[in-house]
């Protein structure tokens, strides 16, 4: 078995200025190289999760352990320089004037020397395959390509886990799968942790396991095949799912025999393809 | 058209101006702005006006460019000229045209004192020219290192303006962006009387406004992830030399000094 390198334990959390709790005690493990998909709707206290693993916010109740550490306001600059963050916004956390700039930014912090830095950010944008842009300006890159610089941002800091927050989430579907495949690359290469929080269910799709939000809760964990087949429950959460379990669904009423519940649109086409031959 | 306005100061070419660092072309800027109000007779102007000329020339900026510097303020150079022609009673009189007379002291301080403009404008534009912001932002900074004993916040200073900098392209997108919105909505921005086209900036103001505040906010909780925690105990990436043409440079400069002392009357 994985050694768990996150674990919250009963971890509760409540905004100042609301009266609804956004966590409601809270507990579940990350284990070490998983991919993690935190998914809920609006509200469901997964934007709040990812806010309180890297200590923007203090839990009121519980405990979080990151890589053995006690997260509190002591230890808040060990633990992020072992938790990398990608946002939302590619441009609202784009610090430099250029790539490299805003590549070393992080380092900068850290107060690493210059000649380790030039190092470090040129191997972080070639995993990312975007050492070819080092003097290019934000305004001339497209979304998927901010985001990339973003992760190398993360990626020059090495940290052990990376948290995508929506990353993807205001890229069209081109950068997407740029950033997807970013990050599943680097999954593959390295022992990195990816921990996502969205609520589109074709990227949680991808990840190793699930997490299941509602209403500050965890409704339900286990592997994408599990959550999925839940389909009727899921639509109820507020969540869309996948359009090739859809698909899927729509070929078994219609007499189709596929006997597993299917998850990426390729994997679907092979069963359909080769359904006739099994017979 | 505005992002021309910003960017389009900065004129790529490989000249050894472009190759100073920032550092000594803040402190020329600054010792030739004191020392050309030595200059006081023809031979001093004459002296500024060559070196002016050589560090045009060795920048490789085209002509266009620096006439482009110069052209909004010939009407105020102008001006200077003809108060400087009229008001000016001292020496012979060159010309009498009715009440109007024209004295010979007052053609020499005018043409003096539009040398002056000319120069000072043509040596400024030439930094902006030659120096990326960010560039000058770095200039800046170490330059004014020292204050920080005094408790003036060097650091911070310069974080602003870089982040400023960064941001001015993103938010002229972002104004773009809310025009077009505003004028689908039926705002005219280009045209009516002025009243109205002054009305019609506020519907572009707000959203720029309380957007720029919700990104200053993403963009704090995002430093702080990348474990920004102010100036102490931070490296540089971006490297500024010395070299031996910034030593030259300067040389030159003290030697100019000397002459003018020397000549002026």
């Amino acid at each position: 078995m994985k050694q768990p390198i996150v674990s919250l334990k009963e971890v509760s959390f409540q905004y100042d200025e609301q009266d609804r709790m956004a966590l409601k005690s809270v507990s579940f493990d990350i284990y070490e190289g998983e991919w993690l998909a935190i998914v809920g709707h609006n509200g469901s206290g997964k934007s709040t999760m990812a806010k309180l693993l890297n200590g923007l916010q203090f839990p009121q109740q519980g405990e979080i352990v990151v890589s053995g550490t006690k997260l509190n306001e002591e230890t808040i600059w060990e633990i992020r320089r072992k938790i990398g963050m990608v946002f939302q916004n590619p441009d609202n956390q784009f610090v430099g004037t250029t790539v490299q700039d805003d590549v070393a930014f992080g380092l900068e912090n850290m107060g690493i020397p210059r000649e380790e830095m030039v190092e470090r950010v040129k191997d972080a944008l070639k995993k990312v395959k975007m050492e070819a842009f080092l003097d290019q300006e934000p305004h001339h890159l497209s979304g998927g390509q901010k985001q990339r610089v973003a992760i190398a941002g993360v990626l020059a800091l090495r940290p052990a886990i990376i948290i995508l927050d929506e990353a993807t989430s205001m890229l069209d579907p081109r950068g997407r799968e740029e950033v997807l495949e970013t990050v599943r690359a680097l999954q593959d290469e390295k022992l990195l942790t990816v921990i996502s929080i969205t609520h589109d269910l074709e990227e949680a799709a991808k990840a190793d396991r699930m997490i299941v939000m509602n209403k500050g809760e965890v409704y339900r964990q286990g592997i994408p095949a599990e959550i999925f087949s839940m389909e009727e429950e899921l639509i109820q959460l507020g969540l869309d799912i996948p359009f090739s379990v859809k698909m899927g669904q729509a070929l078994r009423l219609q007499g189709v025999n596929l006997p597993n519940r299917y998850l990426s649109e390729e994997e679907l086409v092979t069963e359909i393809w080769t359904s006739h031959s099994k017979r | 058209m505005m992002e021309k306005m910003i960017f389009g100061r900065y004129v790529p070419a490989d000249s050894l101006i472009h190759k100073m660092d920032p550092r000594s072309k803040l402190i020329i800027i600054f010792l030739f702005v004191c020392i050309i109000f030595l200059a006081n007779n023809w031979i001093t102007y004459v002296l500024i006006g060559i070196y002016t000329f050589f560090l045009l020339g060795l920048s490789k900026v085209p002509a266009k460019f620096l006439y482009g510097g110069l052209k909004p303020v010939i009407w105020l150079v102008l001006l200077t000229f003809i108060m400087q022609l009229f008001f000016t009673k001292e020496g012979s009189v060159v010309f009498t045209w009715g009440p109007v007379k024209i004295y010979e002291e007052g053609i020499k301080m005018g043409v003096f004192i539009s040398l002056r403009f000319f120069f000072l404008i043509l040596i400024t534009s030439l930094l902006t020219l030659t120096t990326t912001p960010i560039e000058i932002t770095d200039g800046l900074e170490a330059l004014l290192n020292p204050l920080k004993k005094v408790r003036f916040p060097v650091h911070e200073m310069a974080l602003m303006m870089s982040i400023s900098l960064r941001f001015i392209p993103t938010l002229m997108q972002e104004t773009d962006k809310i025009m077009k919105a505003q004028t689908a909505r039926g705002v005219e921005f280009a045209s009516g009387p002025f009243k109205e086209r002054i009305k019609a900036v506020i519907p572009l103001l707000i959203p720029l406004f309380v957007s720029s505040f919700k990104r200053a906010e993403e963009l704090a909780i995002a430093m702080e992830a990348r474990g920004y925690r102010g100036g102490e105990g931070r490296t540089k990436y971006r490297l500024l030399s010395w070299g031996a043409v910034d030593t030259i440079q300067i040389l030159i400069l003290v030697v100019l000094t000397v002459l003018l002392i020397l000549f002026r009357s």
